[in-house]
């Protein structure tokens, strides 16, 4: 897993060069070593620390006395802790090397983990009179609630940073599409309306960072930034020019009460056990995020379009000789982009609570735009981070019914997790060779 | 020699000439704004074809009493300027920080973060300890610099040694700082105000507070200090040299014989010590008690702040002048019987900073014509890595 930038292990297949290693593959068995070793001295802590073993569980989103099904918590936590010893047991003959395999094999490391830490946080529990007490539930639909903006936002500043121009602007696409998500939906009593509402929005914000940065030439960074900021005040200021429900409930129904996106469940897919209602049972928004993601990889890997929005953010010099319009395939990337940030801001309104509220994206922008560069500027990459991101924001829901963490570390849980995932585990990244430069003919 | 003298001479006047027309260009959309918000003006727009004098006339009012009530409530008397001066303190200090990884070639978004853990550092020492006046406001100062050094710090550690991209760990220590750090210590008896049971902290003690000159604290000399101090690190120091060079082109930086890996610690340690400066304004100076709003939007003003500066350090303390009092002006302005929305101050702040980084649409927009497109200050991209 490590990212170092050396390419050579030891050879494989031959069993006389084993001396041949460079300092990078010590390196990187050393720090597998430590990191399983951690985990798994953690898990049998975890283990060890269980009084009382029965744990309820249950894969539908709530637990109801019918669904929940109990399980020994001292099993299945030195079951994983037996799992991390054998990982360990392979990284300390150096078998876990760079491959899918031993990538596999760290995801079942860390999946292990997790295992042991619930097993470990909801055994034990003072039993409530009445309910019981609180299950394990599935956190996959969370999950995916959680990721939708993140992801959609993620496409967008993919796409802007492929062809070559940072969007930093995510957030103020965000706060723009909530908004004119909810006004369309209000308008036209429909919230489909709103996603087109919030898509339309998102444009507007990616035209003027198009028109300003391919036009004009403004350093990427600062119009970012002040795209932003632009956003959030005029949303604000817009806001306040709503009236309230009781002053005009006629002219505020029609601007700033939405209606929300119902959830879709398909038939069929959605009985799918555990994965099922995570992945098909969401709403419409969900779905058009499943799509972007596939449409972007699409676009950007097995298209003509693609290669050239491709070519533009790496060397716009060369696809200008070869006769390809640099100027123009970046304006396309950017405006597609803006339709995915919007439609991820229209989440914040139509998708969830309804009405804008002040600042209603807070900060989730930033974190589309983390995922962006955690995710190596690949579509699929940058969804990984982000499902990552919206699991350990699931996660801290779910554990902070119980109070065995202090709730602020559990609140500061999910970003401490994206620090150790960056620094330990995604580390230096390049970004496409000449993002954030203008391309203007001299 | 006097070539060059001449010609910094008409490059600071396109500067000033450019941020002039910047402004001029902001307030002009923002009264587009205020004439649009006011029901008078929006009302009589509906008959504007056959009437259209009564929109002008309402309008023109709406946008005088807006703009003169944030004129004289920004500079207008004393206690406006003392109330712009202190709210320009913070958005100095944490600009300069700002401004200072810029040239590193490194992008801070963490300024919130590094204020919340100095404030907390330099309100601990304030309110608990009790020593002589002077000494007390010495080592709470110190010890908010110190602890807002050390939060950036780990930034510039975590990048020079993993590669960890700063844009994202300063993102995610803003929000360990706010929801972790901020919201544990202020429940903590260490730092609660006693009796509270609201996440509140104490205020510091009259030993650890700013000398005052009326109402006035005197932080902003502070941060005229501090501007000062960066302006001497990146014009005269070998240190500076090396943040520049690196900032500029790390690899050319190495190939020098500089560490690059010391110039983003030690940019980051820097950064975050005038970010911990800006906290001491408020902890110390305006004697606000700590909680989870106190720190608004002053980590991300600060980045704009930087912007309109050009990563220059009078530039900082210039336009955290001007956005400190756009922000009390702003207030001003919702004071009025027009009523016209603080968040008004925003959007001019964006626009500004938006019209001043386009000279290019300036010219178009003026039909200037343009000597030279202005240096580009060192915000340089910095995704390229070392």
């Amino acid at each position: 897993m490590s990212t170092s930038m050396s390419t050579t292990a030891a050879p494989r297949g031959s069993e006389h060069d084993v001396a041949v290693r460079d300092r990078a593959d010590v390196l990187r068995q050393i720090k597998a070593l430590v990191v399983l070793g951690i985990a798994a001295v953690l898990v049998a802590i975890f283990a060890l620390s269980i009084d009382n073993p029965t744990v309820y569980w249950t894969l539908e989103r709530r637990a109801t006395p019918d669904t929940r099904r109990t399980l020994d918590a001292n099993v299945v936590a030195w079951s994983a802790f037996g799992y991390l010893v054998a990982a360990l047991a392979l990284a300390a003959f150096n078998l876990l090397r760079k491959g899918w395999v031993s990538g596999l094999v760290f995801v079942g490391a860390g999946l292990a983990f997790y295992v042991g830490f619930l097993m470990w946080f909801f055994a034990d529990q003072r039993e409530l009179g009445g309910i019981g007490a609180i299950s394990i539930v599935n956190p996959l639909p969370q999950t995916v609630l959680y990721a939708t903006p993140l992801v959609l936002g993620a496409m967008a500043g993919v796409l802007c940073e492929r062809a070559g121009v940072i969007n930093i602007a995510i957030e103020g696409q965000f706060l723009m599409g909530a908004f004119f998500a909810s006004v369309a939906s209000s308008a036209a009593y429909s919230a489909e309306a709103g996603l087109l509402g919030g898509a339309l929005a998102g444009v507007a914000v990616a035209s003027l960072l198009a028109w300003f940065a391919i036009r004009f030439q403004i350093d990427q960074i600062v119009l970012g930034v002040v795209l932003i900021a632009l956003c959030l005040g005029l949303t604000n200021f817009l806001l306040g020019q709503i009236p309230t429900a009781r002053e005009n409930p006629a002219l505020a129904s029609y601007l700033n009460q939405p209606l929300t996106l119902d959830t879709i469940r398909i038939p069929g897919l959605a009985d799918i056990p555990v994965l099922g209602p995570a992945l098909f049972e969401q709403s419409l928004l969900a779905y058009l995020m499943y799509a972007s993601v596939a449409l972007v990889a699409f676009l950007l890997f097995q298209t003509r379009w693609g290669l050239r929005v491709r070519a533009v953010g790496e060397h716009p010099k060369a696809a200008d000789t070869v006769g390809i319009n640099v100027n123009r395939r970046r304006w396309s990337a950017v405006l597609l982009g803006g339709v995915f940030a919007g439609l991820g801001g229209a989440f914040f309104t139509v998708g969830s609570t309804g009405a804008f509220d002040q600042n209603p994206s807070n900060g989730q922008g930033f974190i589309a735009l983390a995922a962006v560069i955690m995710g190596r500027w690949h579509p699929v990459g940058a969804t990984v981070a982000a499902v990552f991101f919206g699991f350990m924001l699931a996660t801290r829901d779910q554990l902070s019914v119980l109070t065995k963490i202090d709730s602020e570390l559990l609140s500061a849980a999910p970003y401490l997790a994206t620090v150790i995932a960056v620094a330990g585990f995604v580390g230096r990244v390049r970004p496409p060779a000449a993002d954030g430069q203008p391309y203007g003919k001299a | 020699m006097s070539d060059t003298a001449t010609q910094e001479r008409s490059e600071w006047r396109e500067t000033a000439v450019t941020t002039l027309l910047a402004i001029v260009l902001a307030l002009l959309i923002g009264a587009v704004l205020i004439a649009l918000s006011y029901q008078r003006s929006l009302d009589s727009l509906s008959y504007v074809f056959s009437y259209p004098a009564d929109f002008f006339r309402y309008s023109g009012d709406a946008i005088g009493t807006s703009y003169s009530a944030m004129l004289r409530g920004s500079v207008g008397s004393w206690s406006a300027i003392t109330e712009t001066l202190e709210r320009s303190a913070p958005l100095i200090c944490a600009g300069l920080g700002v401004t200072l990884a810029f040239r590193a070639g490194m992008f801070n978004i963490g300024a919130q973060g590094q204020m919340i853990v100095a404030a907390l550092a330099a309100g601990y020492v304030g309110w608990t300890f009790d020593l002589p006046a002077g000494i007390h406001l010495v080592f709470s100062i110190l010890a908010g610099v110190v602890a807002g050094g050390f939060y950036g710090g780990l930034v510039g550690l975590l990048k020079a040694r993993t590669g960890a991209h700063e844009v994202i760990t300063t993102i995610m220590f803003n929000y360990i700082a706010l929801l972790g750090i901020l919201s544990f210590a202020l429940l903590h008896p260490a730092f609660q105000r006693p009796g509270q049971t609201e996440p509140l902290s104490d205020r510091v003690r009259d030993s650890a507070a700013y000398p005052t000159l009326g109402d006035l604290h005197l932080g902003i000399l502070v941060a005229l200090g501090a501007a000062a101090l960066l302006w001497w690190i990146l014009e005269r120091s070998t240190l500076g040299f090396q943040l520049k060079a690196v900032g500029s082109n790390p690899d050319a930086a190495r190939t020098a014989g500089m560490s690059v890996p010391f110039a983003y610690t030690t940019a980051m340690v820097l950064a975050g010590a005038f970010g911990g400066l800006a906290a001491t304004m408020l902890v110390n100076g305006d004697r606000f008690a700590i909680s989870s709003t106190l720190f608004g939007t002053i980590g991300f003003d600060a980045i704009t702040v930087a912007l309109l500066g050009r990563g220059k350090p009078l530039g900082t303390v210039l336009a955290g002048l001007l956005f400190g009092a756009l922000q009390v002006g702003g207030r001003a302005m919702e004071a009025t019987s027009v009523g016209t929305s603080p968040d008004l101050a925003q959007v001019l702040q964006a626009l500004i900073v938006l019209f001043v980084a386009a000279p290019a649409l300036i010219a178009a927009l003026t039909r200037r014509r343009q000597r030279s497109a202005p240096a580009a200050f060192a915000a340089k991209t910095q995704e390229e890595e070392a």
